[in-house]
């Protein structure tokens, strides 16, 4: 298991962000995370990601503790924050270059054309990145994320606010990278979800709501489609009727 | 180590593409130029004498407000922007982070007074003895400025820790060097602090500032200054520290 979440808690204040959440995901899954706004998952990764401790719980990347062993852990990820901040004064060479220094990657310059082809940056790869769209913007946040070949991807909300070709050509590419590293991302589109995801975590106010394969869902909310699951699942005044 | 360097060197070259730097040390030598050399009050040709007293008196107060300029972005901006979180999630620690865009703000301000040694270079040539010039006076000023630098500098990036703001952090650090180097001295002639004067004045840069500047190194201020960079820069790791509480 690359990924273990055991018992996370987060909570601001008397807020609880997160509540008690546990999921596992292992290499070669591409694991979705939905919830609806607010429901605790960019805190989650926050959390998984090492940014911010968990009030209580345990969570632990490739072995390693997110707390105590939290240089290791940010090692072995590849993490996308959520509206994808960068350094907008930079070439996208210099961004990509500043990222293989942290990680002190050797044979830098290889690396960064590797990951230029990845992400489709080839011909935008010596303009600022202030001067790109959006679709490139998150070409290179996934680019930056990739940069280390790290075994576990974080990437929060990875495809809003793209057009309908950009959204296929990240999904592409993080299918891609699904088929050897452990993916978790979180969207609000259901069709992605069903194009790309093998597991599918649902968290509701801080709660986790389900854990399951797509098939696993369907089979036990029949004749519904997801995003009728999901909606039966994290909306409460339906839930009531 | 190494991972300092890299920040380091990221927030360097920004100095430079984001014409700061240029601005900076442009602006700075530029004035000092102007007060040693045009303005009648402190200039060279009017006093007579062959030294480089105004340059280092009137220094102080330009870096004031220069060094509060440069720190202003350096954390603040990755705050607003969200970039602190891509930085704080990579496998760097706070402490590089913060040494990192520490040594790339006070580089600057070190770049900037490269360029004044002509001044000396210049009134060396110039005196009416060639040479005639106090250079230990002189070297130990250099010195003075530097930590002087160093000790803004602190208090630069602390400010632009505490706000997201480049304004409100840009404030606060001229606020806290004007306290730190000239507001401490001024509340030690408070009447009713005047038995306590001495204590007072001993914790403002000034007094050491000068005790340098005369061209004596003693240990006592050079502790002074590495320990009060120290602290302010703590107090910065402990506040990025703080996100985790």
């Amino acid at each position: 298991m690359s990924i273990v979440v055991s018992n996370i808690s987060k909570t601001y204040g008397r807020q609880n962000a997160v509540d008690q959440i546990s999921f596992t995901a292992q290499p070669g899954c591409i694991l979705g995370f939905l919830g609806p706004n607010g429901a605790g998952k960019s805190t989650t990764m926050k959390i998984l990601t090492c940014f911010i401790p968990p009030s209580s719980g345990k969570a632990s990347i490739c072995g390693y503790d997110v707390v105590t062993q939290s240089l290791e852990v940010r090692k072995n990820i590849g993490y996308l924050p959520e509206h994808n901040p960068l350094y907008t004064d930079m070439y996208v060479k210099e961004a990509l270059g500043f990222m293989a220094d942290v990680y002190q990657i050797p044979n830098k310059s290889k690396r960064i054309a590797e990951v230029i082809e990845l992400a489709g940056l080839g011909l935008e790869q010596r303009k600022k990145i202030s001067t790109l769209s959006k679709g490139y913007r998150q070409r290179v946040g996934l680019a930056q994320a990739i940069i280390h070949n790290p075994p576990v991807l974080i990437l929060d909300e990875p495809t809003s606010g793209l057009d309908p070709n950009q959204i296929i050509g990240i999904r592409n590419l993080i299918k891609e990278l699904g088929k050897t590293k452990t993916v978790i991302l979180s969207t609000h589109i259901m069709q992605e979800v069903e194009a790309i995801c093998h597991q599918i975590v649902i968290i509701n106010q801080g709660k986790l709501v389900a854990d399951d394969s797509i098939e696993g869902l369907k089979n036990s909310h029949p004749a519904k489609t997801l995003e009728e699951i999901f909606i039966y699942l994290t909306n409460a005044v339906l839930q009531n009727d | 180590m190494y991972n300092v360097l890299t920040v380091f060197a990221k927030d360097f070259s920004d100095y430079f593409n984001s014409l700061v730097a240029y601005i900076t040390i442009g602006v700075f030598l530029v004035v000092t130029g102007l007060f040693l050399w045009i303005f009648p009050d402190s200039s060279i040709f009017e006093y007579g004498y062959a030294g480089l007293e105004s340059l280092f008196n009137i220094a102080p107060y330009i870096f004031m407000f220069l060094i509060p300029a440069i720190t202003m972005r350096s954390l603040a901006e990755e705050h607003k922007e969200g970039t602190f979180e891509l930085l704080a999630t990579r496998p760097l620690t706070d402490w590089q982070i913060v040494f990192g865009k520490y040594f790339a703000s006070l580089l600057i301000i070190i770049l900037a007074l490269l360029p004044t040694v002509i001044y000396y270079v210049t009134i060396y040539q110039l005196g009416v003895t060639k040479g005639n010039v106090d250079s230990g006076a002189v070297i130990g000023s250099y010195i003075g400025l530097i930590l002087l630098g160093a000790g803004f500098t602190a208090i630069g990036i602390f400010a632009s820790a505490i706000s997201k703001n480049q304004i409100i952090a840009f404030i606060i650090a001229v606020f806290l060097c004007f306290i730190a180097f000239s507001g401490l001295d001024s509340i030690s002639q408070v009447l009713s602090l005047q038995n306590y004067d001495t204590i007072i004045t001993s914790f403002g840069i000034n007094q050491h500032y000068q005790s340098i500047s005369r061209g004596v190194l003693d240990t006592r201020d050079l502790i002074y200054f590495i320990s009060f960079t120290a602290l302010f820069l703590l107090i910065t790791k402990t506040k990025l520290g703080s996100r985790k509480w």
